[in-house]
């Protein structure tokens, strides 16, 4: 008997095509909706975290000033290499303390020119970024000491500027300094900011204080701890160190911060993880007017097919029966609705991951959710409908025209 | 069988206290002009509506007694309706149309395609099984109706101005046919009209006015 019932239904399905099509439309487009939303966003903390995985999750960064509204970092007192002396012979546990000051110049190859992220640091800071070389060599203390005018430059910065040439031994100039190109690094990628890391140059930390800068200043601190170090101990002994040497007392506030990547990542994965919230709470309301549509087809479809209900009352189908009839069309049509929407969201989320270079994460959950929120929906929007059919006075229905 | 016409009373007095019994194997006509409480009393007996008051018996059940489900089941095992709007599905072919009774009884599809391809040769459509009621002309639309109404080999089989819609020659043979049922199967027919002509067909004729009986006669078979 069920699959009798299942028969009619599909017949009646059948002999409205276009109706039961626009019906459909509404389920697959909320269901396709959900499912490609929740995983572009699930790929998108997927990208986030492995970007901040790529940054190294052992790294601590410290900056003067605490970070947060109403609070500047340009009142604090940066730090010098004096303090970066002090961290490295005081610290325990620690693989490298890299001094980090950062600008914007125009580096210049002959007639090629290019604005570029240009870091002072020392030979530490490849290793607090887990970065190598594809060719040349680091920094050497000489260099470092002197203030020698020489640079590493990355991987777009070489494309950039040299094109395919050989480009260690050369010449640049990096802002008003002339110097030496030494290494290239090796390509790195995007960070989880959205910003390129393989456009920087990095240039001995006294040559770009004195020529570029203007100062003795160190922005940042960068601090990677060993492996199998808790970097919350390293974070406290920087935090002790630190207070000592900026005199603040017992009580008072720090005037730095010390953030570790977990931190950092954190914060961002939550931000995304509210936009995937909000992007499936617009594709909910989707699906929801999507179930909407199914139930205002049923009403129609009761309304325009009183004459049938009628006939079918009197030739003896029982109201279960034709209650039956109309639930499961219904039913039938939101999980087909609802199949279709899933492989249409898989198909878009895929395309998606793949345009915009994000893993595809599948969440088996949310197909369940939105398949069984369609097959709900045809439950639910398909009873009412079909009651009201049902219990239609079989005259009162051949008498509709 | 027994059927005894108990007063029904509408609100407008459709039927205003009538009793009326037809015995099985009669081909009845029920004329009257509009108003006259004729159609009324077709859907009490064809057990689509209940008297308002009174009782209405079918084979010595008292059918105002019965639930809505129970009246369904017996419109499904011993009635068949044919209507003046014939009241076939749509876009649904011949054969499917008359199989749809027997798809409510849960038959299976290989017993009930020959019961329903039987019923159609019985009306003379056995060619059109596969058409469509937009497909057929009005005469084999009603042919088909007759078909799905007496695939379920029903006691009694009420037609509501079953030549209404169509032109007089069609009638002829349609009329031809509810009298073979009547005469072969023994079908008890009872049919409502508006055409005098049609009322030959018949061996009683009951006349309806203002809700009353107004004459009932036995007449011999004329075709």
């Amino acid at each position: 008997m069920f699959y009798e019932t299942l028969k009619l239904a599909v017949q009646a399905i059948r002999r409205n095509a276009l109706r039961s099509f626009l019906t459909l439309l509404g389920i697959v487009i909320g269901v396709s909706a959900v499912i490609a939303m929740v995983t572009i966003g699930n790929g998108t903390t997927e990208k986030v975290k492995e970007e901040m995985a790529k940054l190294g999750s052992n790294v601590l960064f410290v900056r003067p000033g605490q970070w947060g509204p109403g609070r500047s970092s340009a009142t604090a007192k940066p730090f010098d290499m004096r303090d970066i002396a002090e961290l490295r012979s005081q610290l325990h546990g620690v693989r490298a303390v890299a001094p980090m000051g950062q600008q914007a110049v125009t580096v210049v190859y002959g007639s090629e020119s290019r604005s570029v992220g240009t870091i002072g640091t020392d030979a530490s800071y490849i290793v607090t970024q887990d970065w190598g070389l594809s060719e040349g060599r680091n920094f050497v203390e000489g260099e470092i000491r002197s203030g020698r005018a020489s640079a590493s430059s990355a991987r777009r910065v070489h494309e950039k500027l040299f094109g395919s040439t050989d480009a260690v031994g050369k010449r640049i100039r990096v802002s008003n300094v002339s110097c030496e190109v030494i290494g290239i690094l090796e390509e790195k990628g995007e960070s989880g900011f959205g910003t390129d890391r393989d456009d920087v140059v990095l240039m001995p930390i006294r040559t770009y204080q004195r020529r570029i800068a203007g100062n003795t200043d160190v922005n940042t601190i960068n601090v990677s701890a060993m492996d199998g170090v808790d970097t919350s101990k390293v974070q406290a002994d920087i935090e002790r160190l630190l207070r000592e040497r900026r005199g603040i007392t017992e009580g008072e506030e720090d005037d730095f911060r010390v953030a570790d990547m977990k931190q950092i990542a954190d914060t961002q994965t939550a931000t995304t993880g509210v936009l995937t919230a909000l992007l499936g709470a617009v594709a909910g309301v989707s699906l929801l007017v999507g179930g909407i549509g199914i139930m205002n087809i049923m009403l129609v479809s009761v309304t325009e097919r009183t004459r049938e209900i009628g006939i079918r009352l009197a030739i003896g189908a029982q109201e279960a029966q034709v209650l039956m009839q109309f639930l499961v069309e219904a039913v039938v049509l939101s999980l087909l609705g609802g199949t279709i929407g899933v492989v249409l969201g898989l198909a878009l989320a895929g395309a998606a991951s793949a345009g915009m270079s994000i893993p595809f994460v599948l969440d088996p959950s949310i197909v369940v959710i939105a398949f069984g929120f369609s097959a709900l929906i045809g439950v639910v929007f398909g009873y009412f409908p079909a009651r009201r059919a049902a219990q239609l006075n079989p005259i009162e229905a051949l008498r509709h025209e | 069988m027994t059927k005894i016409y108990g007063q029904g009373e509408a609100q407008v007095r459709a039927l205003d206290g009538i009793d009326l019994r037809i015995d099985e194997g009669e081909f009845a006509a029920v004329m009257g002009p509009s108003g006259s409480g004729k159609s009324t009393a077709m859907n009490i007996i064809g057990c689509l509506d209940l008297p308002t008051s009174g009782s209405y018996l079918f084979n010595g059940v008292e059918v105002g007694g019965l639930d809505r489900k129970q009246r369904a089941l017996l419109r499904r095992n011993y009635l068949g309706f044919v209507f003046q709007g014939f009241n076939l599905l749509a876009r649904t072919s011949a054969v499917e149309n008359v199989e749809l009774p027997l798809i409510y009884r849960g038959m299976k599809l290989a017993e009930r395609r020959p019961l329903a391809m039987d019923a159609l040769a019985r009306v003379g459509l056995e060619g059109r099984a596969k058409h469509t009621p937009g497909e057929l002309s009005g005469g084999q639309q009603q042919r088909v109706a007759i078909a799905r109404a007496i695939v379920t080999q029903p006691a009694v089989l009420l037609a509501d101005e079953p030549t209404g819609n169509l032109d007089t020659k069609t009638s002829h043979e349609i009329m031809e046919l509810l009298v073979g049922l009547n005469r072969d199967q023994k079908i008890t027919v009872l049919m409502v009209t508006h055409e005098p002509e049609m009322v030959s067909y018949a061996n009683r004729v009951v006349h309806f006015l203002d809700g009353k009986i107004a004459s009932d006669t036995r007449q011999q078979e004329a075709a």
